[in-house]
């Protein structure tokens, strides 16, 4: 039996108290001592003889060859035995994950579970921001008025110029906007109704490593790959530990990714196929424990499956990584996908088609039909809400802690998987700190939440210097301290960031604490800072 | 609200004037939560902000100044023999105490508010609110009567060079409201340290009372009174009552030990707190309610409470051990005072105060939940010691809070390196794992005889 930190807490109050007790009872002096101390050997006595048995009986399960991480022998009983509702069945036997700490915030706007067919959006936009990692002027390769077909090449980056980004969908090129400095910001396609791909040569199926990795980078899905530390687009040079796919979103008012796979099962089954020749090791599949019964990706064979019950951040790839195998440095490297870009790579494999087509969530408060809608990759978002009037509010792609602001002429982000709009909180709120009349969402005990709320973006409090009391580590379903590490970053003690486990964040992983910060600190911002010094010093 | 807003809009003073544009800054921060929105970053933050954090801790200090003010004006009473009954002359008591409070209070946020809105000013950024806190703990520590000009020293020092010094709240090493405390407790070394001071209006100096600064207040009411035909104060201080000491529990546990004690103070009097003492420290209860409310509402860290309890627990059964177990007249007073039972020593003096009030500020504390614990059990261990052992003055948690306030950096430090090798060894270990399960790898039907495949071992590289 492994004495964690938590039982010797536990059996050092209890002890203070039982002291505590009896020495009121007899209150003369220093014989209380000579009891206590008594006492405390007759409990560690009985202590040491259960540990023994314990023990016994756990050498005994080695003999029988029986999994001890799955069923419990031992004498004591598991911290969620005794707590807890129980695991739903078809997880018995499973890698199972419960998460304790998180928080779901709980906002008003979640989608229906149903797919709405009838929205479409005509414009699409491939922008290169969206991928890390590349130098901001890349190369583009088409002109305003071309045409193209899903699955051709429209830019590449001058220095990692083997890994090519198409058009996600087949029209004509409306624009190729720029940015700050002549950066290439967008670059958007009018969408012909009836959609067309590129034809594609497929490699055999057992081809070299190599043969496949050059097929992938030249047909445009190998963006969709990105690799960690630093959440860049995978290097092909480099062959990654493991793969690491999370199946499900736990983000705020997120997108319900069973609908993604529904009718899709065998392309999503090839891509984790192929994922597996991409690596030396393990594909991971991070899977949703809070369902009832087993789903379609429960169903997915060839890769490591692992469930993960727990509030919001128990979704998130880094965080699933961290519980699985740590990813780091140099021969820790790991590549992770998500759902949409298994399907894209196992569409090409099946059908020899490029396909993004994806399902993705409108969601927010401010809508009076929150629901899922089939687009495909960079849909215009003003054209997803066609019909609606909005006043004063603010329409993020991806969700409220990581998206971005772009607004209804802007298009949806590559990874994103659902678009939020909210209230812009540009009001003041007569004492506001004090007496928070409006419902806010808090995870603190001191603000109320009754049932789900309506947010808005008032940032609620002006920025301090950090105050410790612990909030990240509450909502952080992992083991690092993340003050300390923000604070490392600042000073750029490159020692102390990897130690204290900077490699294996990315921004979405501390959203959550930043929206938490009494103190109001910009963490993903600090935290890209402190990614960005590292990636440099190579 | 919409028009309040615009018209207290209408005031706001050029950027230029950076002092007046700080002072309307603050004020307007603290009547409005201000319209400023989520820029980069997550777009919705949590309704928490470092001002809410701040006032909750003044909420929990507000029964104890009740019955801090109340208290003042009840011992002050009884040295004096009259309306020895706990409710006997209620409202005398209050106004009497009021009289001694007010002031203090008001010295306190002006001196130390007006330094921070100074600093703030020369600085360019808004007012903090760390002084909210301190502000409403300083009053709290102090003896009633103390001379209103020692305090507006004590708080300058301990805002300049505790806080200021070193960037403002959230940078400060030392718990300010402490440091004002220590900076009178060492400045005026034979006036304070004694048993002597702690009712009001009673002492003197020479021929002067401690009380003096106050006569402006005693006057200012005494005039009011009069012209109701009302009971007037005077300037305090008549002959006392036989048999009255004055003198703390502990001043008199020191010497005595606890017959020592219970020849004065009654068991209950040293729970519900009416004894002599700084004005806020005494009532047992009314503080256990605040650490319930602080822990509940986890404002304060209850690792750093219970660390302390445990700690103090330990050290003074540690101390019951030591001492002799016959206690006659010639035993030496320290150990008759560490003869005294735990709990006992916990209700007397201000430990509880301490511990939940002084020890669990964020910012001075340590920053990780393993050194909490340890930052908790220490300053209880220390200042345990150090009021027994200490001759001149029986009490240590001012001194011990702010030894361990040095040294959070050097748990914490501890407490990362332990993290970093506790990480490093998980990720060895599941490489480990990973070879296992990695050779049932050529099982899977993606690979074939024709596919090239090689069973990786230590592929991780670990």
């Amino acid at each position: 039996m492994k004495i964690t930190r938590q039982t010797l807490q536990r059996s050092l109050l209890l002890l203070v108290g039982g002291v505590g007790l009896q020495s009121q009872a007899s209150a003369s002096g220093n014989n209380l001592l000579i009891y206590s101390i008594a006492a405390v050997a007759l409990l560690l006595l009985f202590f040491i003889i259960i540990s023994v048995a314990d023990n016994f009986m756990v050498l005994d399960l080695g003999d029988k060859k029986i999994d001890k991480s799955k069923v419990n022998m031992g004498l004591y009983p598991r911290m969620s035995e005794l707590f807890g509702k129980r695991r739903p069945e078809y997880l018995e036997g499973e890698n199972y994950h419960k998460l304790t700490r998180g928080y779901d915030i709980p906002l008003e706007g979640a989608p229906a579970a149903t797919i709405d067919v009838q929205t479409k959006a005509t414009r699409f936009a491939i922008m290169p921001p969206d991928f890390d990692g590349l130098m901001p002027i890349p190369k583009v390769t088409v002109e305003e008025g071309d045409a193209v077909k899903a699955g051709d090449v429209v830019f590449y980056d001058k220095k990692k110029d083997r890994i090519k980004f198409v058009a996600p969908v087949s029209g004509e090129v409306l624009e190729v906007k720029r940015g700050l400095k002549r950066s290439i910001d967008s670059i958007i396609i009018l969408a012909d109704k009836e959609q067309v791909s590129r034809e594609y040569e497929l490699p055999s199926p057992h081809a070299e490593r190599s043969e496949l990795v050059d097929f992938l980078l030249e047909s445009g899905v190998w963006p969709s790959i990105r690799q960690r530390p630093f959440n860049t687009v995978a290097d092909p040079e480099l062959t990654p530990r493991d793969i690491f796919v999370t199946t499900f979103s736990t983000a705020p008012l997120a997108y319900d990714s069973k609908l993604s796979i529904a009718g899709r099962e065998e392309e999503f089954q090839l891509g984790i196929n192929i994922l597996n020749r991409l690596t030396d090791g393990l594909v991971y599949l991070g899977l949703d424990g809070r369902e009832d019964g087993p789903t379609a990706y429960g169903r997915v064979a060839n890769a490591q499956k692992h469930y993960f019950e727990g509030p919001h951040p128990a979704g998130n790839v880094g965080i699933q990584a961290h519980h699985i195998h740590p990813i780091g440095n140099a021969q820790d490297t790991c590549w992770t996908m998500d759902v949409n870009g298994v399907l894209t790579l196992g569409t090409l494999f099946l059908k020899g088609k490029y396909d993004t087509s994806r399902v993705i969530a409108l969601t927010g408060a401010e809508m009076a039909d929150p629901r899922h809608v089939r687009t495909y990759a960079g849909a215009n978002i003003g054209e997803l809400y066609a019909g609606t009037n909005f006043e004063n509010v603010r329409a993020i792609s991806g969700d409220v802690l990581t998206g971005h602001k772009v607004g209804f002429d802007g298009f949806l982000g590559f990874f994103d998987t659902q678009v939020t709009v909210i209230e812009e909180g540009n009001e003041p709120e007569i004492f506001g700190w004090l007496l928070p009349i409006k419902p806010r969402a808090s995870i603190s005990r001191t603000i109320p939440t009754f049932g789900k709320l309506a947010p808005t973006t008032n940032s609620h409090g002006e920025r301090r210097a950090f105050v410790v009391n612990n909030d990240y580590e509450r909502v952080m379903p992992m083991d690092v301290y993340l003050t300390q590490l923000m604070k490392t970053i600042m000073i750029s003690d490159f020692e102390a960031m990897e130690g204290l486990g900077i490699y294996e964040l990315v921004e979405e992983d501390v959203a959550l604490a930043e929206f938490a910060c009494v103190s109001k600190q910009p963490l993903q911002y600090i935290l890209r800072d402190g990614l960005r010094l590292m990636q440099q010093q190579g | 609200m919409k028009a309040l807003h615009d018209f207290v809009k209408k005031f706001e003073p050029a950027k230029e004037n950076k002092i007046a544009h700080t002072t309307y800054d603050a004020f307007y921060t603290f009547l409005f939560q201000p319209d400023s929105v989520t820029v980069d970053g997550t777009h919705i933050k949590d309704g928490m902000d470092l001002k809410r954090l701040m006032v909750q801790v003044v909420l929990a200090l507000q029964l104890l100044y009740v019955f801090g003010t109340w208290n003042i004006g009840h011992q002050h009473f009884i040295a004096l023999g009259l309306h020895s009954g706990l409710l006997e002359g209620f409202l005398l008591k209050v106004v009497y105490g009021l009289i001694q409070v007010l002031p203090i209070f008001i010295v306190t946020h002006v001196v130390g508010l007006g330094i921070e809105f100074l600093y703030a000013a020369k600085n360019g950024h808004s007012v903090e609110e760390g002084f909210l806190v301190s502000g409403a703990l300083i009053p709290l520590i102090m003896p009633p009567d103390i001379p209103l000009l020692w305090l507006a020293v004590a708080i300058a020092f301990a805002v300049v060079l505790g806080k200021e010094a070193f960037g403002g709240t959230g940078m400060n090493i030392w718990n300010v409201a402490l440091l004002a405390r220590v900076f009178i407790f060492f400045a005026y070394p034979t006036t304070i340290s004694g048993d002597e001071v702690w009712v009001s209006g009673i002492e003197k100096i020479g021929t002067e009372y401690y009380a003096a600064s106050y006569n402006f207040a005693h006057h200012a009411f005494d005039a009011v009174s009069g012209i109701f035909g009302y009971t007037q104060f005077g300037l305090g201080g008549q002959a006392v009552v036989d048999g009255w000491t004055g003198a703390t529990p502990l001043g008199i546990a020191a010497k005595e030990g606890w017959s020592g004690v219970e020849a004065v103070y009654t068991e209950s009097q040293i729970f519900w707190g009416t004894i002599p003492g700084s004005i806020g420290e005494s009532s047992v209860p009314l503080i256990v309610v605040g650490m319930i409310f602080l822990i509940v509402t986890r404002i304060a860290s209850y690792r750093v409470i219970f660390g302390g309890l445990i700690g103090f627990m330990v050290a003074a059964l540690m101390m019951n051990a030591i001492a002799p177990a016959e206690l006659t007249a010639e035993t030496p007073g320290i150990f008759k005072f560490m003869a005294i039972h735990p709990l006992r020593q916990m209700a007397m003096g201000s430990f509880l105060f301490a511990i939940t009030f002084m020890a669990t500020d964020p910012v001075s504390s340590a920053d990780t939940p393993m050194g909490k614990w340890i930052y908790g059990f220490l300053i209880a261990f220390i200042g345990l010691i150090i009021r027994v052992m200490n001759p001149a003055y029986p009490e240590g948690w001012m001194l011990s809070i702010l030894l361990m306030n040095t040294f959070a950096p050097l748990i914490d430090h501890y407490v990362y390196e332990a993290n970093m090798k506790r990480r490093a060894k998980r990720t060895h270990a599941m490489a480990k794992q990973r070879d296992e399960i990695i050779t049932k790898r050529g099982e899977m039907e993606v690979f074939d005889e024709d596919s090239e495949y090689k069973a990786v071992g230590n592929a991780g590289g670990y």
